[in-house]
């Protein structure tokens, strides 16, 4: 299958650090990818560079086969890259509705739209009703975010994400935060996210990287150091040392 | 069956916001009736608070919905007062409507260049753009004196009769009915925008610049676009008070002015038209009262009086009371 | 020649009155986050009250620069303590409501109490009359206002960047709870630091007041000006200030010399190409 996202040569260096280095990936889509790393290993600029937060020094980014590397974030999520982010960044006194009703109205491109209100647009209503059905968040979409529990902020992050109808999905540690209580509603939604969307999640929380990925990579200094199945991972000699240093002969990752 | 509740729900909350719509307008009416009843001989004052209330609900679209802190928003008001003067005083166009249209495009203009300086900057240096910008237009029309009268003010303005049948009477009776009407078609325009997918967006971009890029929107447009619309309203309040005062001071291209609908939308309470209206008429009361029994300490006592929302109501009279109203609501149910 | 001389003396002595000034808006607000738009109303305050002391109580220029700063830090603690210390932290909305509030209610009891007119503080005679240079003479008032600008940079930096105090001030700067969880007492920090930058509001208000004439609006005229050192030159930071006063004053003086009719327009119109050239300041610090 063609690739509808794809990393060449990505490099990226703050001062003679190169803090990505030469990395490249491809996916396919439906593929249900995870990025993990040691601290400080490059995933955050990585996850900007691709979403155009920061612009490489070389290398290319394709999306859908396009190259975007000179576009900017707002053209990359147009062209089908959405991301959610790692702290929910949510707006405090709207409400679930509002939320994913403005990203559907972006999606469209109505959101200029002066006049008339959503809650009377029925097309966008439909969609905000499922989407936020589809997330049991149904009975909570007019309450003001302010209002709604912190596992519940995340599930809605996820939904104005799906709002955009990505092609691509930056998953920036979807459940971090969150009580043990909620965590499966989460594990839920990543369950059930669209069959032809490829999903590229960054994770510490190794549990849930086995339990969702397809398909492990491993970022260290900058590099990939592995791009293989999850139950090779941690048999991988340079993980180990990449997580362990020394103590490489240990038998479980932490 | 969660689907049927929701659109229940839905039609609910509808339903409420169009009665907020008509109480809302019930209440201006009313309001516009009482204070032409009580102030028969004053109708220059009502006249005045409505033009300084558009300039108010302008100010409150870009400050209150979009979060953008500015102390130069006169210029855009001024700009609407001095186009739709020199029209008359110039050109010899006299036609109301005319001068009223003239008044919304020069705002836009002015909105327009006032957006793209002013949105380049962030926090601080954003508030030093905007006092540099409107004391550069007070500059300006002070030196443009043969267009705007300069420190004189802009005279010879003669407003023929609207539709040539309602003419501006000394009683200023006519001048008010125009201007009451302005207010409403405004308000209701206005009450349409900020519910507007547009202006979620904006409420979106106030809270969260980064998200609304995350979500393929462009802050620094839906922002600019704001500021011409403001500048629009901005411009009929400008229009108004030239047409109903028939001159045009450098006062209201001031620092000072703007300061002061900063002071009155605070007063009432950012984010909603009706405490942009409630600060309005509650500050120019107050400053009728206070400047008629001590014109000396009128500056003094605005300050005071800006100290203390601050300190005991800082979401303003109208919000304050709004906030008191949905306790007790939530309190009963 | 001549022109070109007075004018670049004029300059550095605007500039440096301006520093004199604006320095400590500059520190406070690096260090307290607050967009203080009264600063100016202190330097006014200062001019008015060495006004009083030398024209109606007879004191020396000295005797009247001192009172000046004390009177001034005198009245401004009550602030500090019951309007100030509320906004810190609070959104910029907020602060610039509460400041310019302040502004306000400063040039009202101002104008009530001292009247619309223009106030003059005779000058020491040590300062009138011309330095002879050898090749050129200047007026003295102007080489003490430049002294005075010089001094204050010195020992501001000397109190910065090699007292105790200095490296409290620098840690409260950079990350104010980090230093209050290292034992700095950073409400007096806080405190010290607002007092210092109203007497230097003062100081400077009572030695420009020849450039910067002392008067009701004072407070409004100058505000623009006073915040845009700072934020042309960057918050908390001497350098930057040292450097956007001089080029300010530069920019200002040329204007009033060159084109006196049409001097606060270009004044203005410089000041919005500044920032938008530098929407983060000179030194470009990103936040």
């Amino acid at each position: 299958m063609n690739p509808v996202f794809e990393v060449s040569n990505l490099r990226k260096a703050f001062g003679g650090l190169a803090v990505t280095n030469d990395v490249s990936l491809a996916m396919a889509p439906g593929d249900r990818v995870a990025l993990i790393g040691p601290n400080g290993a490059g995933k955050t600029t990585f996850v900007n560079l691709v979403t155009g937060n920061l612009s490489p020094d070389s290398g290319e980014v394709r999306l859908g086969g396009e190259a975007v590397t000179k576009i900017d974030a707002v053209g990359r999520v147009k062209r089908g890259l959405v991301r959610s982010f790692q702290v929910t960044r949510l707006f405090q006194d709207m409400t679930p509705a509002e939320h994913v009703g403005l990203a559907v109205l972006q999606r469209d491109g109505k959101a200029k739209r002066a006049f008339g209100n959503f809650l009377a647009m029925s097309d966008v209503m439909t969609e905000v009703d499922e989407l936020l059905g589809k997330l049991g968040l149904a009975s909570l979409m007019h309450r003001r975010v302010s209002e709604i529990a912190y596992g519940q902020q995340r599930l809605l992050e996820i939904a104005v994400a799906l709002a955009l109808k990505p092609k691509v999905l930056l998953l920036d540690e979807p459940a971090a935060g969150v009580p043990q209580s909620d965590t499966g509603r989460i594990e839920q939604a990543l369950a059930d996210l669209p069959g032809d969307l490829a999903v590229l999640m960054i994770e510490h929380d190794m549990d849930l990287v086995f339990r969702f990925a397809k398909r492990v990579i491993v970022l260290a200094a900058g590099a990939i150091i592995f791009d293989g199945l999850p139950a090779d991972v941690t048999r991988d000699a340079r993980v180990r040392e990449a997580y362990l240093g020394s103590y490489a002969n240990a038998s479980h990752i932490a | 069956m969660a689907l049927v509740m929701n659109s229940e729900n839905e039609r609910l909350q509808h339903q409420r916001r169009f009665s907020g719509d008509l109480i809302g307008i019930t209440a201006i009416v009313a309001i516009g009736a009482i204070g032409y009843f009580v102030f028969p001989d004053n109708l220059a004052l009502l006249t005045r608070m409505i033009t300084i209330a558009l300039l108010v609900l302008s100010l409150d679209l870009v400050t209150g919905y979009c979060g953008v802190a500015t102390l130069g928003h006169a210029a855009l008001f001024g700009s609407g007062a001095y186009a739709a003067g020199i029209l008359s005083a110039h050109y010899g166009i006299n036609d109301p409507l005319l001068m009223m249209l003239a008044g919304i495009a020069a705002g836009a203009i002015a909105g327009l260049l006032s957006g793209a300086i002013i949105l380049r900057a962030h926090g601080l240096p954003q508030l030093v753009l905007s006092i540099a910008l409107i004391h550069l237009f007070h500059e300006f029309a002070n030196k443009a004196s043969s267009w705007t009268g300069g420190s004189d003010g802009l005279s010879g303005i003669a407003p023929d009769p609207i539709f040539g049948l309602f003419e501006f009477d000394l009683y200023g009776q006519t001048a008010f009915f125009f201007g009451m009407t302005l207010l409403l078609v405004v308000f209701v325009l206005l009450r349409f925008l900020v519910r507007s997918p547009f202006g979620m967006l904006c409420r979106g971009i106030r809270q969260d610049p980064l998200r609304i890029r995350a979500m393929g929107g462009s802050p620094m447009a839906a922002l600019i676009r704001m500021y011409v619309i403001s500048g629009a309203v901005a411009g009929v309040g400008g229009a108004l008070n030239a047409i109903s005062t028939q001159v045009v001071g450098l006062d209201s291209l001031s620092f000072t002015q703007s300061a002061e609908a900063l002071v009155m939308l605070v007063l009432g309470g950012t984010g909603s038209l009706f405490g942009a209206l409630s600060g309005t008429v509650i500050f120019m009361l107050f400053e009728d009262y206070v400047s008629a029994a001590n014109p000396f300490h009128w500056l003094t006592m605005v300050g005071a009086l800006l100290i203390a929302v601050v300190l005991f109501a800082p979401k303003g009279l109208f919000g304050t009371a709004a906030a008191f109203v949905r306790r007790r609501k939530e309190a009963r149910a | 020649m001549q022109t070109v001389f007075s004018i670049a003396v004029d300059a550095l002595a605007y500039g440096m009155v301006l520093f004199v000034i604006s320095i400590g808006l500059s520190v406070t607000m690096g260090l307290m986050r607050v967009v203080n738009l009264a600063h100016g109303a202190f330097a006014m305050i200062g001019g008015y009250i060495a006004s009083y002391a030398a024209r109606d109580l007879g004191l020396g220029y000295a005797a009247a620069v001192i009172a000046a700063v004390v009177a001034t830090i005198i009245i401004a603690i009550p602030l500090e303590r019951f309007l100030y210390r509320r906004i810190y932290g609070a959104p910029e909305l907020t602060q610039v409501l509460m400041t310019i509030g302040i502004t306000f209610c400063v040039i009202g009891i101002a104008n009530y109490a001292m009247g619309p007119t223009l106030k003059t503080i005779p000058l020491a005679g040590a300062l009138q009359g011309s330095a002879d240079l050898g090749f050129r003479t200047i007026p003295v008032h102007r080489l003490f206002v430049i002294l005075c600008g010089l001094a204050v940079a010195l020992a501001l930096w000397f109190a910065i960047e090699r007292t105790s105090f200095g490296v409290k001030l620098r840690a409260s700067v950079d990350d104010a709870a980090m230093a209050a969880a290292l034992g700095v007492r950073t409400e007096i920090i806080y405190a010290v630091s607002f007092a210092v930058a109203v007497g230097l509001a003062a100081f400077g208000g009572v030695v420009g007041a020849e450039l910067l004439p002392v008067e009701p609006y004072y407070a409004l005229r100058y505000m623009v000006t006073f915040l845009v050192v700072v934020s042309v030159g960057g918050a908390g930071s001497i350098p930057g200030a040292l450097i956007a006063c001089l080029l300010l004053g530069a920019i200002d003086t040329t204007g009033r010399y060159l084109m006196p009719e049409f001097g606060e327009f270009f004044f203005y119109l410089a000041v919005i190409a500044i920032i938008c050239v530098f929407p983060r300041g000179l030194a470009g610090r990103v936040k």
